[in-house]
């Protein structure tokens, strides 16, 4: 079957669907287009394709389109989609897989900000063994060299004495260290 | 009553006034809680939004870390939302997927006794706590207070792996403000999402759902709302942008006013939304 997307005619490929199920358990094959997931999602109107689309996508094979898309950044893991779909299928799981496929291809994603904000967090904690606010919106406002946006939130916040200036430390470093080695670095390599 | 503890981070930072209150509240009740020896970051919603296996193993550390403490208790609790969620998953995932748990094993390098229970503490002071000796301790029950509870998403979503109370339309808060005195109002928007972490890059999409969210607990005819959740309080604490501001409080905070607890000035000071004028004009400073 072919069809047609962004005035291109593009053949099915149901092996997509296969990859998805296989690498999530997440039967993403008994979607029936009832649109629930979408009425229930805070910020489907903001996403280029609402979650059952993504449904329809992975139904078509459109992978790249998705790992290009800007709603897998978007969806916010609230699992809306997944308490309310008839059939079970937890949608929020498989924006999972697509950020971590997308951001393993390297592919240039268009919220750039928010890959990059997760990426901060996660190598905060693979520094600290915690997360330390103050060095963290450092390195996302110096990475992102967005120095502007929300700088009043943070100072808020650090006027109330809400943001300590000095990080703790784990004592298991090493630990923590060896969980990183074994995932997140074998996964994305050295690439920030 | 003791427990082990996961403080999570943001008890030191963005959420300390729940702590101090947590600690004040649980003092009075008489629970003690034994902090697990050097947990670490949970990886909230970042690591498993980028990276499943790291999602798991990070919360799964500190699972290995309440497993040497199982004699004290064997019931670890949290309450963070976020936290609990990230706990939850990564038991839910040792218990019930063998080859994940292999993974896990293996990535943080222990082995998987299943005998710790991960609870919340809205859990806890619904379900082990009786009822009487909640209201026991009630010095000023607060029923001027017209609020709305506000639950958001990592508490109760997904229930098969959280196991908590109704998903969509959640109880725990309600019963222990219900207790406490006050005048809670229904609404609908108990579950809803608060922008969560889209609040760092995209604030004005974070400012709309606030905005949202803030219209009906006013439309509800709420004063004030209360939560559990760090980042549900600190979103809608910092991003109310209208005249009247409704304060966001801790459900613990509120806890400790009904039982008279001392020093609460100090968790006020920590709110961007100052509780100090509707608290003064009830009557319950
Ligand atoms: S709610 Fe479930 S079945 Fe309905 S469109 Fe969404 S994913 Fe498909
Ligand atoms: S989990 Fe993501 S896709 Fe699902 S409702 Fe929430 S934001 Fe939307």
């Amino acid at each position: 079957m072919n069809y047609e997307l962004s005035g291109q005619t593009v053949a099915r490929d149901a092996s997509f669907a296969n990859e998805v199920i296989e690498a999530t358990g997440v039967r993403v094959d008994r979607c029936y287009q009832c649109m629930t997931c979408t009425l229930g999602c805070p910020v489907a109107d903001v996403m280029d394709y609402p979650p059952n689309q993504v449904m329809r996508l992975i139904d078509l094979g459109a992978k790249e389109t998705l790992l290009r898309s800007r709603t897998i950044w978007m969806c916010v893991t609230c699992e809306t989609c997944f308490a309310r779909c008839p059939n079970q299928i937890d949608t929020a799981a498989v924006m999972d897989y697509l950020r971590e496929e997308a951001t393993a291809q390297g592919v240039e994603v268009p919220e750039a900000r928010i890959q990059l904000l997760h990426r901060v967090f996660a190598e905060n904690i693979k520094s600290f063994g915690k997360v330390h606010e103050a060095t963290m919106l450092m390195a996302y406002k110096l990475k992102s060299k967005d120095f502007f946006s929300d700088m009043g939130i943070g100072l808020k916040l650090f006027l109330k004495g809400k943001i300590p200036l000095f990080p703790s430390k784990v004592k298991g470093m090493q630990e923590i260290k060896r969980i990183f080695e074994k995932t997140y670095d074998k996964t994305f390599g050295g690439r920030s | 009553m003791k427990f082990s503890y996961y403080p999570g981070c943001t008890v030191h930072s963005t959420a300390i006034e729940y702590a101090k209150s947590i600690d004040a509240v649980l003092d009075v009740l008489g629970i003690e809680l034994k902090e697990i020896e050097d947990w670490n970051c949970c990886g909230a919603a970042a690591a498993h939004s980028i990276h499943r296996q790291l999602g798991l193993s990070l919360p799964a550390r500190n699972i290995a870390q309440a497993q040497k403490q199982v004699a004290l208790s064997s019931q670890l609790i949290t309450s963070c939302p976020g936290c609990f969620n990230a706990l939850k998953r990564a038991d839910y995932a040792l218990r019930n997927d063998g080859e994940t748990r292999q993974e896990i094993e293996n990535v943080v390098g222990f082995s998987y006794s299943g005998e710790v229970k991960i609870r919340s503490l809205l859990d806890i002071l619904n379900n082990d706590v009786p009822q009487e000796s909640l209201t026991a301790k009630v010095k000023k029950p607060l029923n001027k207070l017209k609020l709305v509870c506000y639950y958001g998403c990592a508490l109760v979503r997904p229930q098969a792996v959280t196991e908590l109370d109704n998903p969509e339309n959640p109880m725990m808060m309600d019963t222990l403000m219900d207790l406490m005195g006050v005048d809670v109002r229904d609404w609908s928007y108990k579950t809803e999402c608060c922008g969560a972490d889209l609040a760092l890059t995209h604030g004005d999409l974070v400012q709309k759902i606030v905005g949202r969210l803030i219209e009906h607990a006013k439309d509800a005819g709420a004063e004030a709302i209360v939560t559990s959740c760090g980042l549900c309080q600190a979103n809608l604490d910092m991003r109310q942008t209208g005249p009247d501001p409704l304060p966001v409080f801790y459900f613990t905070e509120l806890m400790g006013v009904a039982m008279d607890v001392p020093n609460r000035k100090a968790w006020w000071s920590k709110h961007i939304v100052d509780p100090g004028p509707l608290l003064s004009r009830l009557g319950y400073e």
